[in-house]
């Protein structure tokens, strides 16, 4: 049992740490466009690679 | 990624050279200003919709000087560029930027940057996200304890986790759940009952039961219950909130077509006067493009004027001195002083409102599915609950403990997650199936209404039909002709002008000099020493050879004379002294409009066809689409009188229109949808709106609706059948915090998983994106089949 006085902390502060994260993606605007994150997630920096691949 | 590469479409930005002032002009008001001096522009481009567009529009403005950033946003089909500031050499002026966009094949309107901060201030679904991560974070972390306590953690090690569950529960629901509080609060003070006031109870009581056990060292804690209820429960709030805001940014979105300011004549001096300053006998000047910013009678000069968004005319009318003008009308092709007869508050336009305002007050009537089941549900759960509770402590001989965990226990397993989820999961995926067939949907109760209808009524300039004529046939002409009528054409706003320019083949332009338009008459100009007329036949006929003439006798430019004559066009064009010649002008049917009426009456619905315009272009619409019930010259207030007969006598209606006239009746049926070329009124007013040129979007959004209704129906035939099976096992006191959680759960993921359904199965052609529009317009041109256009004279 006295694994749970450092387990139980570890666990909360991990859980914490998630919320901390999301706090902060939704801050910086993340969430403003999920449907664009996803394509440009796909994207090369080079975009006339991209004009190539499209003919 | 290949399903938008970039057109060039050379012909449009030529036809636009003419009103390129008038629009950069209005376009600098769009921006905002930024503390470094850059100035921020936000553009709706609705023709965004992928991954390449994104490279595609950022790709094309990033290069421009003074671009210091170009970024797309896809989820809300936006453009936001910042500029340099103004001053700097090179820049980039907004116009620049519109043409660069229409140029690449995206059609762009600004923004009003007002608008959107009001609606960032609005913005309820960033808050709703916020308390949905705390839920999550809360619920995640004690059903970890909570799973340890099933499996066998007892005593102290319990208790210790019942209390750290406790502290992460009581502030989690406490934020998170204010959304439920606030309104089953105002609920109660106003004597009534939602769906959030059982919700309210139930997180409140298993608190509050729970805290008593942990601090008793009991067994049973229902933390994890409460902070998992407000999670599926936010879940449901989220998605319905997103939706809304989507829909209504989108619809802000399109540019506004009322008139912002009014140019006023003091003392011969032109100052510009804000639109409600303007009062009843102001002089003012309306140039040659801009609509009407008041009712107003014309003093001075000549123009023909578009009014076929405020009465539906189809065709321009001659506006000479003396005529009574509508506040919306469009001057086409001469500049009007006109003295102002009312302010901005009470002109045409403000009459149609307070006449829409009346109209949607008969249709507040209707209740959202989910409200008439909260009006059984609540009264229902709060019986049940208070029943338990006496039943125990009557069985139990006063064990008052024992009656206020089964009541609590009856409340936590009713609460309605799964109801809560049943409505809004259908209407987002319901609302994205729309979207991505560029249809706008201004909230969920829409799609309720409009799977209810049995009646269609159309309106038809602007909606049935595109509201812009097209060149249907013209006399064979010389190249040198062709090439001069294509010249003249350009340097007119007139809706004839452009169809013919459109129409005919591009080519090397003669240079035209002294170009004068008549208002009501045509363009004309000298092209290498010879006068050439381009215009109504009579006025061209004057300088004409008379054996050229084909015309006998009268020159009218009515249709009814046209008509009478036969094969006669009604534009036409001559050098001094050469042969006439003519060109027809049809309306062009709204694309879809054929199939789109098929598909209604197939599923059973009654078309009509409701317009303001004269009788014989209704009645040849009607014929060639095979309306049987067509009204024509009906005012706004004949509309809403139909449309309220109809529903006395029980039918529901969907109106479809895009004028202001229509608005109000937008506004008194049961439901409404507009193109996104309505005016402003007609698309605040209308419930969807649809921006692709196809008519299709109707039947199609009907077809989601019937499919959105039967989902949501089966979720809630899945939802009273896990409380049919979950209350008696709670009244009979089995339900132990375990239970309670597996089953809410189980029940909301069924109710999710089964309203998905309505994203997949079934995709009627994925929404025909614009590749499909092109390929289809290629294969009736191929197949030399006569092009869409509907056999209507429009009189030059």
């Amino acid at each position: 049992m006295t694994a749970l006085v450092f387990l139980v902390p570890i666990a909360l502060f991990l859980g914490l740490l998630g919320l901390v994260a999301f706090f902060w993606a939704l801050k910086s605007g993340q969430y403003e466009d999920v449907d664009g994150a996803a394509w440009r997630a796909l994207q090369d920096e080079d975009s006339a690679r991209i004009d190539e691949a499209k003919d | 990624m290949t399903c938008c590469s970039p057109s060039l479409e050379l012909a449009r930005s030529e036809e636009r050279a003419t009103g390129a002032d008038l629009r950069g002009e209005e376009l600098k008001h769009a921006g905002r200003l930024g503390v470094d001096g850059t100035v921020t522009y936000v553009f709706s481009v609705p023709a965004i919709h992928c991954g390449a567009c994104i490279a595609a529009v950022e790709d094309a403005l990033r290069p421009l000087p003074g671009v210091v950033s170009a970024r797309v946003n896809l989820t809300l089909r936006r453009v936001t560029v910042v500029l340099a500031p103004e001053n700097a050499s090179s820049g980039t002026t907004p116009l620049r930027l519109v043409e660069t966009l229409e140029r690449l094949g995206y059609p762009a309107t600004p923004v009003d940057l007002g608008d959107l901060d009001q609606l960032a201030r609005e913005k309820e679904s960033g808050k709703l996200l916020l308390a949905l991560g705390i839920a999550g974070f809360a619920a995640a972390n004690v059903m970890l304890l909570s799973v340890s306590v099933w499996s066998g953690a007892d005593e102290a090690t319990r208790d210790l986790f019942h209390l750290i569950s406790a502290l992460i529960a009581v502030p989690a629901v406490a934020i998170s759940g204010q959304v439920f509080f606030r309104s089953a609060f105002a609920a109660l003070r106003g004597g009534r009952l939602n769906m959030d006031v059982p919700i309210s109870l139930a997180l409140l009581l298993s608190l509050v039961l729970s805290l008593y056990e942990s601090l008793t060292s009991g067994a049973e804690a229902y933390f994890d219950a409460a902070v998992t209820l407000t999670f599926f429960l936010l879940v449901g709030r989220y998605l319905d909130q997103l939706m809304r805001e989507r829909a209504r940014s989108a619809v802000l979105g399109i540019a506004r077509l009322a008139a912002k300011g009014a140019t006023r004549i003091v003392d011969g001096e032109l100052v510009l006067v804000a639109i409600d300053e303007v009062r009843p006998g102001m002089h003012l000047r309306v140039p040659a493009g801009e609509r009407m910013p008041v009712d107003a009678r014309v003093l001075r000069g000549s123009s023909d004027l578009d009014r076929s968004l405020v009465t539906g005319e189809s065709e321009p009318v001659l506006a000479s001195a003396g005529l009574h003008v509508e506040a919306g009308a469009l001057n086409l092709t001469g500049p009007l002083d006109v003295e102002a007869l009312s302010g901005a508050k009470d002109s045409f336009l403000a009459e149609m409102t307070t006449m829409m305002e009346a109209a949607e007050q008969g249709r507040g009537a209707y209740v959202r599915i989910a409200d008439r089941m909260a009006r059984l549900y609540a009264p229902a759960v709060h019986l049940l609950a208070a029943a338990a509770f006496l039943g125990w402590l009557v069985a139990t001989g006063g064990d008052w403990y024992q009656a206020v965990t089964v009541a609590i226990a009856v409340l936590i397993v009713t609460c309605p997650c799964a109801l809560g989820l049943a409505v809004p999961v259908v209407h987002v995926v319901g609302a994205s199936r729309l979207f991505q067939a560029g249809i706008l949907m201004k909230d969920g109760s829409a799609l309720e209404r409009l799977a209810e209808i049995d009646t269609v009524l159309f309106d038809k300039t602007g909606t049935l039909t595109t509201g812009t004529p097209q060149l249907s046939r013209s006399d064979n002409l010389s190249g040198e002709e062709s090439a001069a009528a294509r010249a003249l054409a350009a340097r007119s706003n007139h809706p004839a002008s452009r169809a013919i320019r459109a129409g005919l083949a591009a080519g090397a332009e003669p240079e035209l000099q002294a170009v004068r338009e008549v208002a009501g008459s045509g363009v004309e100009a000298v092209i290498a020493g010879r006068r050439a007329r381009l215009g109504r036949p009579g006025w061209v006929a004057e300088i004409a050879a008379p054996e050229g003439l084909r015309v006998d006798g009268e020159f009218g430019n009515g249709i009814e004379d046209d008509r009478r004559h036969g094969e006669k066009g009604n534009v036409a064009f001559a050098f001094e002294g050469a042969r006439l010649a003519t060109f027809g002008l049809d309306e062009a049917v709204r694309q879809g409009a054929e199939p789109a009426l098929a598909a209604l009456r197939r599923a059973g619905l009654a078309v009509e066809l409701l317009s303001g315009d004269g009788e014989v272009p209704v009645r040849r619409l009607a014929g060639m689409l095979g309306i049987a019930h067509a009204a024509f010259r009906q005012s706004p207030a004949d509309k809403i009188a139909r449309i309220a007969a109809l529903q006395a006598e029980g039918h529901d209606v969907l109106m479809v229109g895009d004028g202001l006239n229509d608005a109000p009746s937008l506004a008194a049926g049961n439901v409404s949808m507009a193109p996104a070329s309505a005016c402003d009124a007609g698309r605040l007013a209308a419930d969807f709106v649809f921006t692709r040129d196809s008519l299709a979007a109707v039947p199609f959004a009907f077809a989601i609706a019937r499919r959105a209704k039967t989902l949501v129906r089966t979720n809630f035939a899945l939802a009273i059948l896990y409380n049919t099976v979950a209350v008696p096992l709670a009244m009979a006191g089995l339900v132990t915090p375990l239970v309670a959680a597996i089953a809410m759960s189980a029940s909301s993921i069924l109710v999710v998983a089964n309203s998905l359904r309505l994203a997949r199965g079934g995709r009627p052609a994925r929404a025909e994106p614009r590749d499909a529009d092109r390929g289809e317009a290629a294969a009736i041109q191929g197949a030399g089949r006569t092009p869409q256009v509907e056999p209507l004279e429009i009189a030059a």
